[in-house]
């Protein structure tokens, strides 16, 4: 046992003498299920650099045939405006080449007066909006008022930070009502957070921005702000090969968001061909 | 890698010797098919079990039985499914030792979502599909990335010919690409179901070298799982 001493592996699991008893058990599945409990406490992996380590396997993935591709996005996009904040997202999920979803929820309903887009990693911006959620309602219960959408994004920004370099992809825009009135920040994986009245974000944003750029304004009415939220996903799906699927219209009020429409892209995309020709007719 | 790792000792390291990369994982394939009907839900998956060209098994069950109203199909490290369906397993039991009831499908399926979510950075390489009634007694479907990202579906399929089924399916029970009215097209019964499930694999056994020996089909109502076997191309 002295090599063992020396080699400091004498206390390892692997060197006891007993079998495993019950203690053991308890403590493995808490390790291995630690984020049960509390959700900041991710299983360290047996290597550095995970993002470093995940990549080297991709990269391999030709002659391993072992792939790990996670669901990525999209398009999104959200505005201020006089009556609140409209966002507006596709629904399309691609792992790698393939398409493994055309109907994913891409808004995340954090509370009544807080949503969250999700763009990048699916399970990254799922799961820690689902923190999110439980930390803005303990702040309710804790402070009898409301979280802002500022402190909200603060925390999304703050677990980003922690996690940084280590290879989580979000790109979320967070959008609420709150005392100061309607809010919207852009928070990534990258620990930005910033305040602003217009964002898009996801490989068809360029796309989306150049419609909401040239129709954006901050007196535009209700339902020009959301058809042009909705058209603007549209051109993006229309030439972005990784957006697509149906396009969520969410409004955000003072008295909290509504769904305003899911259309199929399809549908919208013969519909503005037809108003296309009608103005085109009526041009003559 | 590790900060025992020879870059830190040159002097030992010798001209022309290359570090193996690191590689965790095996695939082992196999398939998965769910499609969930208004008061039922089938899940089928192949039952062999390979790596590389060699097979290893013939009649590996790929379905595990979480409760009598849940069912997981779980494929690709055939190690990582293990260590995750024992999980699973030891958790259900833990839940109804404390709450004397069984968790219920959606239930499972978050638990299942956040307990691979914990393996972020070194994640479970598997294609899972749960596959259950829900509260209301309705049947549902749920398919996961590798890191936990969970949807809710009607059908789904998974695996190594995962995209080989997934366009039959979409064609045959989400009628994409159907010209039909909704008056005219073929209602979801379980033996509809079950017949489209057999015939997915039987096509997917003509062509993925993964999938193949035979199918189990678990047929999930609210009075229990009924189990089916069809056998499929050995070769």
């Amino acid at each position: 046992m002295a090599l063992a001493e020396i080699c400091k592996i004498s206390n390892a699991p692997y060197m006891r003498r007993t079998a495993w008893d019950l203690s053991d058990v308890e403590e493995d599945l808490k390790a291995h299920t630690s984020n049960l409990a509390n959700p900041y406490t991710l299983a360290a992996p047996p290597f550095e650099n995970p993002m470093h380590n995940l990549n080297l396997i991709q990269a391999n993935a030709d002659k391993t045939g072992i792939k790990i591709d996670f669901d990525h996005g999209t398009t999104t996009l959200g505005f201020k405006y006089k009556g609140g904040v409209i966002l507006a997202v596709d629904s399309r999920a691609t792992g790698g080449q393939y398409i493994g979803s055309q109907t994913m929820k891409k808004i995340v309903e954090i509370n009544q007066f807080l949503l969250g887009t999700l763009a990048g990693g699916a399970a990254d911006c799922v799961y820690w909006d689902r923190v999110l959620s439980k930390e803005c309602r303990l702040h309710e219960l804790r402070n009898k008022e409301r979280i802002s959408v500022a402190a909200a994004s603060k925390i999304m920004a703050n677990i980003a930070h922690e996690y940084k370099g280590m290879g989580l992809s979000m790109g979320m825009m967070l959008a609420g009502y709150d005392k100061r009135g309607p809010g919207l920040y852009y928070v990534d994986s990258e620990g930005s957070r910033t305040p602003g009245n217009l964002f898009s974000v996801g490989s068809g944003s360029l796309f989306a921005y150049g419609v909401l750029d040239s129709g954006y304004h901050w007196d535009l009415e209700d339902d020009v702000a959301q058809e042009l939220g909705r058209r603007a996903i549209y051109h993006a799906t229309f030439r972005d090969a990784y957006s697509g699927g149906i396009i969520r219209v969410y409004h955000m009020t003072p008295t909290g968001w509504i769904k305003i429409s899911e259309t199929d892209c399809m549908e919208l995309h013969y519909k503005y061909e037809e108003q296309k020709a009608q103005a085109a007719a009526a041009a003559q | 890698m590790s900060n025992l790792g020879f870059q830190q000792f040159p002097e030992y390291q010798v001209p022309g010797v290359q570090q193996a990369d690191f590689s965790p994982y095996e695939s082992n394939g196999g398939s998965i098919v769910a499609i969930a009907g208004d008061d039922f839900v089938v899940i089928a998956a192949d039952t062999r079990l390979s790596s590389g060209y060699n097979i290893h098994s013939r009649d590996q069950s790929k379905l595990f039985k979480l409760s009598d109203q849940t069912v997981l199909g779980s494929t690709g490290c055939w190690a990582d499914t293990l260590s995750l369906t024992g999980l699973l397993k030891v958790r259900m039991q833990g839940y109804e030792h404390t709450h004397l009831r069984t968790m219920a499908t959606d239930a499972v399926a978050q638990m299942l979502s956040i307990t691979m979510y914990n393996r972020r950075f070194f994640p479970y390489y598997v294609s899972n599909i749960l596959a259950g009634i829900d509260k209301d007694g309705k049947g549902v479907v749920y398919s996961y990335d590798p890191i936990g990202h969970c949807e809710r579906a009607f059908y789904r399929a998974g695996g190594t010919a995962g995209t080989l089924l997934q366009p039959v399916l979409d064609n045959q029970i989400g009628h994409k690409n159907i010209n039909l009215s909704s008056s005219e097209l073929p209602k979801l019964t379980i033996e509809r179901a079950v017949a489209i499930a057999s015939d997915t694999f039987i096509s997917a056994a003509e062509r993925d070298i993964y999938t193949g020996d035979s199918v189990l089909i678990n047929i999930i109502t609210k009075d229990g799982i009924e189990e089916k076997k069809l056998q499929l191309r050995l070769d």
